[in-house]
């Protein structure tokens, strides 16, 4: 149970999980693991509790155990509850050379929280990751599918309102806004 | 010198969709290569052009191919890898997003070439965005009869699927892209067997970059001996280079090999020099892992040559004076860049990349981290200097993967031609007193 709602996909997330399942030969089922992993989380409150991966373990035919060394591997998946909004700062390399830890400073003053860390209304999450691919227009962040780039802190600023005024859930598995 | 093979269609607006890509010669590849020619053939050609894996480790792809066993009555596998996760990197993005269907009909090709019927591309999860624009694009490429059961009337089938990861640079390593294929934490594997043996699922595999499996695409258009024209010497064709850093015009550019340095930082054509008329102090030329040089070596030889962006040119003088040309992630520092800092943040990177099955790499970097914050807090000793010496001395070529390499080069290469620099900082830093400095780096 998370948050006393039964853990069950929709009849839309199972039948993507079952074509996925068809994409691996005869018995080798578990391949389709990560790809799982990503639909429950986004369609269970964004993070991976563990009645979540029992349930992904059910669905695939493996042992909890299996789905739980895989969760905790892959920085993508969280496995404690996140804000509504989990905003990921790219700190490495070319993003930390052009600012980046003035973008990550910036949203920890504006959020009033320290990185890690998720704000008292649950709406905002904040982590600095490891390069984004997105070298050549840094620094970057990436909330949910989109990647926001050639950041200056007033665009972080109006970012922020403009998820705020949102309020919706971002994940990995949305249709990311249209890029020119 | 401004030849290119991949992007040469990049300007055309719809080059994204199936019918603009197709309009513009897309899909000839496959047509030329299961009407007119043998899988055998196809590998012939590769072979003769000369082209070099473009993930970075640059092995010859045609010999790579010639190694695949071929086993009756077992599948065999081709897998792209798009995980593209060395720091500095982002072309294989570019060309996804720009141009998806190249991709398709390099895999497709590539595919009848090794006698795959099933094939993978498997994307960094952080590239959600992009693996939609890929699956859009196999499912147009299903409709219009390029992929499925009997492509063009022939006997060749191909079913074609993106696979997403989900965060971890180490999956970028081939054994351990298909570990996370397999639905498991993405741990390199040892080495025999290859993959080319036994790789996806025990089978026979090859593991190629996105930008090797396109470029297969201009090889059997018009041939491996003109793709091998292109270039110099044995760095054949264009690459792909991903600018980035402290330049005037930073983005993904398709150069010949063979053009000067000096002419791909300052020249209006592809970086137009340092950002605010600032001097150049260092340049990282093939992603985070290789090793960085100072402006004087990176312009010239220390045999006073000009440095070529090729394999080999880049190579000059070894580790000693040289560095690679890699995955062509090339970082550009000015002068105000601290590379002491610069290479704490790359040793945090690799620290916190290491999967942790090894120990020397999993400890290792996590040590190379840590002294490192040390200098930089103020605290550090002139003995620390040589302390990352010896670590990363005994990092090196001690590790099932190349991570433990990876993690070794940067710091090697920072201390080898940038020494005074750690020095001064150990002398003249202010020290940093505040415990909770410490753990602020602290991810999540």
């Amino acid at each position: 149970m998370n948050n006393g709602k039964e853990i069950k996909f929709s009849d839309e997330s199972l039948a993507l999980v079952q074509r996925m399942m068809k994409r691996y030969p005869e018995g080798k089922q578990k391949s389709a693991l990560i790809p799982i992993l990503h639909i429950a989380q986004a369609e269970f409150d964004g993070w991976l509790s563990s009645e979540t991966m029992d349930y992904v373990a059910s669905v695939i035919g493996i042992l909890p155990v299996e789905v739980y060394e895989v969760a905790s591997f892959y920085s993508m998946f969280n496995m404690k509850p996140v804000g509504k909004c989990v905003i990921e700062v790219c700190r490495t390399s070319s993003c930390w050379l052009l600012g980046a830890e003035d973008v990550i400073s910036h949203l920890e003053k504006k959020l009033n929280i320290k990185t890690g860390q998720t704000t008292s209304d649950g709406m905002f999450t904040l982590k600095s990751v490891e390069c984004l691919g997105s070298c050549g227009t840094a620094p970057m962040m990436q909330v949910g599918a989109d990647y926001y780039e050639n950041l200056s802190l007033d665009k972080v600023d109006s970012l922020v309102e403009r998820f705020r005024a949102d309020g919706k859930r971002k994940t990995y598995t949305d249709k990311a806004e249209a890029r020119n | 010198m401004g030849k290119k093979l991949l992007l040469n269609n990049d300007h055309i607006p719809g080059i994204n969709t199936y019918e603009v890509y197709r309009k513009n010669g897309g899909y000839a590849s496959v047509e030329k290569a299961i009407k007119t020619m043998t899988p055998e053939a196809i590998v012939e050609e590769v072979k003769k052009s000369g082209l070099r894996g473009r993930g970075g480790a640059g092995f010859p792809t045609g010999m790579k191919w010639s190694f695949l066993a071929k086993p009756e009555g077992v599948a065999r596998y081709i897998v792209c890898n798009a995980d593209e996760s060395e720091p500095g990197t982002f072309k294989d993005r570019y060309l996804m997003e720009r141009i998806p269907h190249l991709l398709i009909e390099g895999m497709i090709t590539s595919s009848f070439a090794l006698g795959a019927n099933t094939s993978y591309i498997y994307i960094r999860g952080e590239y959600f965005y992009v693996a939609r624009i890929l699956e859009q694009a196999i499912d147009e490429a299903y409709a219009n009869g390029w992929l499925g059961k009997n492509i063009l009337g022939s006997d060749y089938s191909l079913d074609l699927y993106v696979q997403v990861g989900a965060g971890a640079y180490i999956c970028g390593e081939e054994t351990a892209l298909l570990e996370s294929l397999e639905g498991k934490r993405g741990n390199p594997r040892i080495k025999p067997p290859f993959p080319a043996i036994a790789g996806l699922y025990g089978c026979p595999t090859v593991v190629n970059n996105v930008e090797t499996i396109a470029a297969v695409v201009p090889i059997i258009n018009n041939g491996g001996d003109e793709y091998a024209k292109v270039g110099i010497g044995k760095s054949t064709g264009t690459k792909l280079i991903s600018a980035s850093g402290h330049i005037n015009k930073p983005g993904v550019y398709e150069i010949e090999m063979g053009i000067t340095v000096e002419d791909f930082i300052y020249s209006d054509e592809w970086c137009g020099g340092i950002k605010n008329g600032k001097k150049l102090k260092a340049v990282v030329a093939g992603g985070s892992s290789v090793p960085i040089l100072p402006a004087d070596l990176i312009l010239k030889t220390a045999n006073g040559e000009p440095r070529l962006m090729s394999y080999e040119s880049l190579a000059d003088g070894g580790f000693a004076t040289g560095t690679m040309l890699g995955s062509g992630g090339f970082i550009v520092m000015d002068e105000t860049t601290s590379i002491v800092k610069n290479l704490w943040n790359f040793t945090r990177f690799y620290h916190h990349e290491s999967c942790g099955q090894c120990s020397p790499c999993r400890e290792g970097t996590g040590w190379m981290e840590k002294v490192l914050h040390k200098i930089i807090d103020g605290h550090g000793s002139l003995s620390d200097v040589d302390l990352l010496w010896d670590i990363q001395s005994k990092i090196e070529g001690k590790t099932i993967c190349p991570l433990g390499d990876a993690a070794a080069w940067p710091v090697a290469s920072a201390i080898r031609h940038f020494r005074a620099e750690f020095e001064d900082h150990v002398r003249n830093s202010k020290k940093v007193i505040d415990p909770k400095r410490l753990v602020s780096n602290a991810v999540y």
